[in-house]
């Protein structure tokens, strides 16, 4: 669907060595017995990331998963591929050293909501302004899950955990808006129990050249259960969820009797059958405007009603590995290193002492 | 009239101005004039930390010390033998250093009413008798170089900067240098501004003549270029020193170096140099604060590059959580600590020793990182080389200890041929390393080598030897999560032994003592190498026995340390700290050292080292 080309010319996977044979879900699945509580939503991410790996056609060498701290930044023990389960926020700085260094790794990171937003919410915005190569997961189920149910940045106002017995006084972060402002090229939002949505996100995201921000809402159903309910729910979730598609004009719920108009600056949901259909949004994803991907974020109301789902925003941008591997390449002379160092040391003002 | 010539087998200067009086410039040129003639000699400068606090005032003066000999130094010198002086802050300021007798050579348009009271002279010092006792110069510097331009086509302001360069001309003459090299430089400085190169040469060319027509300096001194092995110098700052041996390491390894960095004084200067040798392969990363610096450089650690990164005492606070990551997935990470005065920003332009218990224990649970130390502003190459080399062999992160007196004070390097330059060996693993009962085999990411019991390197990228890290303590051997108590007894065992270990492979500590008669020890670490060594030296020429040692290793110390340490009646140990060094020995080998500690943002004068030492060397 999308364009996955870099001002460029590059495509992520570009530099990444291929496969040689047909891979399998099977090859990418560790040893490691998977620990999280019945019925988490991590479990059905990680079965679709599993199928969706060997789909890639990159060597399973080259795919490194970082992650943070947190549930969900378990991840990596699951997949068998090279990972790292690092400490709590600095996932993306250190993916962005590693991206940076290595342009034939496929890297992806996956942090949750207090992980991302919290405690790491500086690296996070400093990587996607920056256009690293690096694909993020963030897994909001909106709780902190590791540390037993505290309210998180992306907790509704007024949620009431174990440390805001009276209900939390601030106000939520809404990840997708955050990360546009971040300058991120990639801005996407999908969910734990549609697989096929979820699978094909991630296929969008790995042929994005530079950072691909992907939030997964994720059902804790320990200290935060149906949080996502309105949109998984058959009886709710047509009118809830807001799918867009490049290209598309954007209608939802029963026979497409809602549709994405214009107003004022941003946009409003109203009633197909009461508009021009010349009217109706025609998803742009590749704007260069972050407004409207802007507009299309501040959509739902209270209860998550209205929430799109699907990529927001994709549009080429330099990532920063590109430029400065390009900076490097330019300086490279062709002589030895050891001749090199030899003039870098006797350079500049020397004299001799017979 | 002709001109007296003194020899003199030593000379320190002081450049005092304001901030905007490039202070700082003039007296990099005179030492690069002092090079070139081949003195031996060592500088300090020492600058404010507000880029211009207002003009003319106390905490706005900016200083540059030169010493320089006719034989190899170790100090940038005690006391100013010559102090200029442009206005009456910087006269304020350093006068309470000079000596009784010396010269200070006064700018007097300076001297005005308002400038006095600006600092707090209610007389003029120049009038009222408070220099008597020295051999005071008073010089127009300003009126002459305004005078000397005046047939330029250039402002009043700018023709009043290049006074700088009529001191440095003043000087140059008084102390027979070469003004060649500065007048190659500010050709080069103000390519693009013609009329500046030529103000700037004229008021230089003024300066020197006016030494040699006036009166007042009656007397020229020589100081004959020192003695020093032979070989192909350059005068080198320990910042740029630290930069072009981590680019050193990098080439002798093998591997592409990355340096994550946030600026912060006195170490910003390392990324500043290192960001200039892109054809290295030297990728600088700025990042976003010093935990995102020190996470991105392990992950080009883990990613199979030499992962550096750079920052003060501050930034080390910040990034204890990362380096502690380091420790427990046993990936090769250096970071350099340019020590500043603390706490928290405490003086950032004033050196300081205070940081060695952070770097040796400044992380939660049992934590061990390698420490090793510069002692001079060229050391820091070869400390740089080392740091790197552990780091590599052993996957442990190494803190690397500099401070702001070697960042930003020079000394003649020696330069080393590339080849001569030690070995780093990378070995990468490629193989499985581990059989399994049924005869398959595996990739074990934390089965050691048996001989430094480091973990095996295995990159992403590497067919086979897929596996996973973290933070959590894993199973020796498999690498696997573990929570099983005796595991971690035995990890924690494991990874202090590893560290320990490194003691096997560092040169053993040795100790100076010509006479062989010494039962004082002094030991030392980091940049008080030189204020000691030139200590113990006049304490010899006055006929006093003692031995001096300098550790290069604090994590591990050198097998012989505590050997040594009881080979002596006393050990004194002199830090900028307050005994950081002392209370590691005394814990640890329950030899009750003497300290002396001082914390006033300097390094330490030869001649307190001397006094205190005296007394403790005629009282054994
Ligand atoms: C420096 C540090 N502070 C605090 C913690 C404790 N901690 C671990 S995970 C976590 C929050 C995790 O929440 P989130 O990122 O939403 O992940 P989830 O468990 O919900 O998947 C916290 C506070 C830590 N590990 N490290
Ligand atoms: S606490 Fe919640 S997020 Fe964590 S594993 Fe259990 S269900 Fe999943
Ligand atoms: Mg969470």
């Amino acid at each position: 669907m999308s364009e996955p080309v870099s001002p460029n010319g590059r495509r992520a996977l570009d530099l990444v060595p291929k496969a040689e044979g047909k891979q399998t879900m099977k090859q990418f699945k560790s040893d490691q017995e998977v620990r999280w509580c019945p019925g988490c939503g991590d479990y059905a991410i990680l079965a679709a990331f599993q199928s969706f790996l060997p789909t890639l056609g990159i060597r399973q060498e080259n795919t490194v998963v970082v992650s943070g701290i947190g549930c969900s930044s378990r991840f990596p023990y699951y997949l068998n591929t090279y990972g790292m389960h690092s400490i709590h926020g600095r996932a993306p700085a250190i993916a962005s050293g590693l991206a940076t260094t290595r342009p034939d790794l496929s890297v992806w990171m996956i942090t949750g909501d207090g992980d991302a937003l919290s405690i790491g919410g500086n690296h996070l915005i400093h990587a996607l302004r920056r256009n690293v190569n690096i694909k993020i997961l963030l897994f909001n189920n909106r709780i902190y899950g590791l540390t037993k149910g505290q309210y998180s940045p992306t907790s509704e106002l007024g949620k009431v955990t174990k440390s805001t017995p009276v209900g939390s006084a601030d106000a939520p972060f809404n990840p997708v808006s955050l990360a546009l402002g971040a300058e991120a090229s990639f801005v996407a939002r999908t969910l734990d129990s549609d697989r096929k949505h979820l699978t094909s996100v991630l296929s969008a995201a790995a042929e994005h050249q530079g950072s691909a921000f992907i939030e997964i809402y994720q059902n804790c159903p320990i200290f935060n259960d149906d949080a996502f309910e309105v949109l998984k729910n058959p009886e709710t979730r047509d009118e809830a969820v807001v799918r867009v598609e490049h290209g598309e004009p954007i209608t939802f719920g029963p026979d497409g009797a809602h549709c994405v108009v214009r107003r004022g600056f941003g946009l409003a949901v109203a009633k197909t059958a009461e508009v021009d259909p010349a009217d109706i949004v025609v998803h742009d994803a590749h704007d260069p405007d972050p407004s409207y991907a802007f507009a299309l974020s501040r959509l739902p109301g209270e209860n998550l009603l209205h929430t799109p789902m699907g990529v927001l925003r994709d549009v080429p941008r330099p990532s920063y590995d590109e430029i400065v591997r390009g900076q490097l390449d330019a300086a490279r002379t062709g002589k030895s290193l050891d001749d090199e160092l030899d003039s870098l040391l006797y350079s500049g003002d020397t004299w001799a002492i017979v | 009239m002709a001109k007296q010539v003194r020899q003199l087998d030593r000379v320190v200067i002081r450049f005092a101005g304001d901030s905007g009086d490039g202070m700082q410039l003039t007296g990099d040129r005179f030492t690069a004039e002092s090079a070139q003639l081949g003195n031996d000699l060592s500088t300090l400068p020492n600058f404010p930390a507000e880029i211009r606090a207002p003009a003319g005032t106390l905490p706005g003066v900016s200083s540059f010390q030169l010493h320089f000999a006719d034989y190899d130094i170790l100090t940038p010198g005690d006391a100013p033998n010559v102090l200029v002086a442009m206005n009456p802050a910087a006269l304020k300021a350093n006068l309470a250093d000079v000596p009784r007798a010396a010269d200070i050579i006064v700018n007097t348009d300076e001297f005005t009413k308002r400038n006095l009271t600006k600092v707090g002279y209610d007389a003029n010092p120049l009038e009222d008798g408070t220099l008597d006792s020295y051999a005071v110069h008073e010089v127009p510097l300003t009126s002459l170089t305004v005078k000397a331009l005046e047939s330029f086509d250039i402002s009043k302001k700018d023709a009043e900067r290049s006074k700088n360069m009529f001191a440095l001309g003043l000087l140059s003459w008084m102390y027979n240098r070469s003004v060649e090299g500065t007048e190659a430089f500010l050709r080069k400085k103000f390519a693009n501004r013609p009329e500046l190169v030529e103000a700037n040469v004229t008021a230089l060319k003024a300066g020197w003549n006016y030494g040699e027509t006036t009166e007042d300096f009656a007397v020229r001194y020589e100081v004959k270029p020192a003695k020093l092995p032979a070989g192909t110098y350059r005068n080198i700052t320990g910042n740029t020193a630290l930069a072009y041996g981590l680019i050193a390491a990098s080439v002798r390894a093998g591997l592409p170096l990355f340096l994550g960095a946030y600026p912060i004084t006195p170490a910003s200067d390392v990324l500043h140099e290192l960001s200039k040798h892109k054809k290295f392969g030297v990728l600088t990363f700025q990042a976003e604060d010093e935990i995102a610096a020190v996470g991105a450089a392990l992950g080009a650690s883990y990613g199979g590059a030499l992962g550096v990164t750079s920052t003060s005492g501050p930034g080390v606070a910040l990034k204890g959580e990362t380096i502690g990551l380091a420790v427990m997935q046993e990936l090769p990470l250096v970071i350099c600590d340019i020590q500043r005065a603390g706490p928290s920003t405490g003086m950032p332009t004033k050196t300081e020793q205070a940081d060695l218990n952070m770097a040796l224990y400044g992380r939660h649970g049992e934590s061990p990182a390698a420490v090793i130390a510069a002692s001079s502003p060229s050391d820091c190459f070869y400390a740089a080389i080392e740091a790197a080399r552990i780091a590599v062999t052993y996957r442990v992160p190494v803190l690397l200890l500099s401070d702001g007196y070697l960042a930003n004070g020079s000394e003649p390097w020696r330069l080393p041929k590339v080849a001569e330059l030690p070995e780093i060996t990378v070995d990468f693993a490629t193989a499985h390393n581990h059989e399994n009962p049924d005869g398959s085999t595996a990739f074990w990411p934390y089965l050691r080598d048996p001989e430094t019991l480091a973990r095996p390197w295995a990159i992403p990228g590497t067919p086979g030897l897929e596996h996973r890290i973290g933070g959590i303590e894993k199973a020796d051997g498999t690498g696997n999560i573990s929570y099983d108590p005796a595991n971690h007894d035995t990890m924690v065992r494991l990874r202090q032994a590893k560290v320990d270990a490194i003691a096997r492979d560092i040169p053993d500590l040795v100790a100076d003592d010509p006479s062989g008669e010494a039962r004082v020890l002094v030991l030392g670490w980091g940049s008080t190498y030189g204020p000691i060594g030139a200590a113990v030296r006049r304490l010899r020429d006055n006929g006093h026995h003692v031995a001096q040692a300098h550790l290069r290793h604090l994590n591990p110390l050198p097998a012989n340390t505590e050997a040594m340490l009881r080979g002596y009646d006393k050990v004194v140990v002199p830090e900028m700290n307050l005994g950081q060094l002392s209370q590691l020995l005394r814990g640890r080998f329950l030899i009750d050292v003497i300290g002396y500690n001082k914390v006033r943002g300097l390094p330490f004068t030869a001649g307190e080292l001397e006094s205190a030492l005296e007394e403790i060397v005629k009282n054994v």
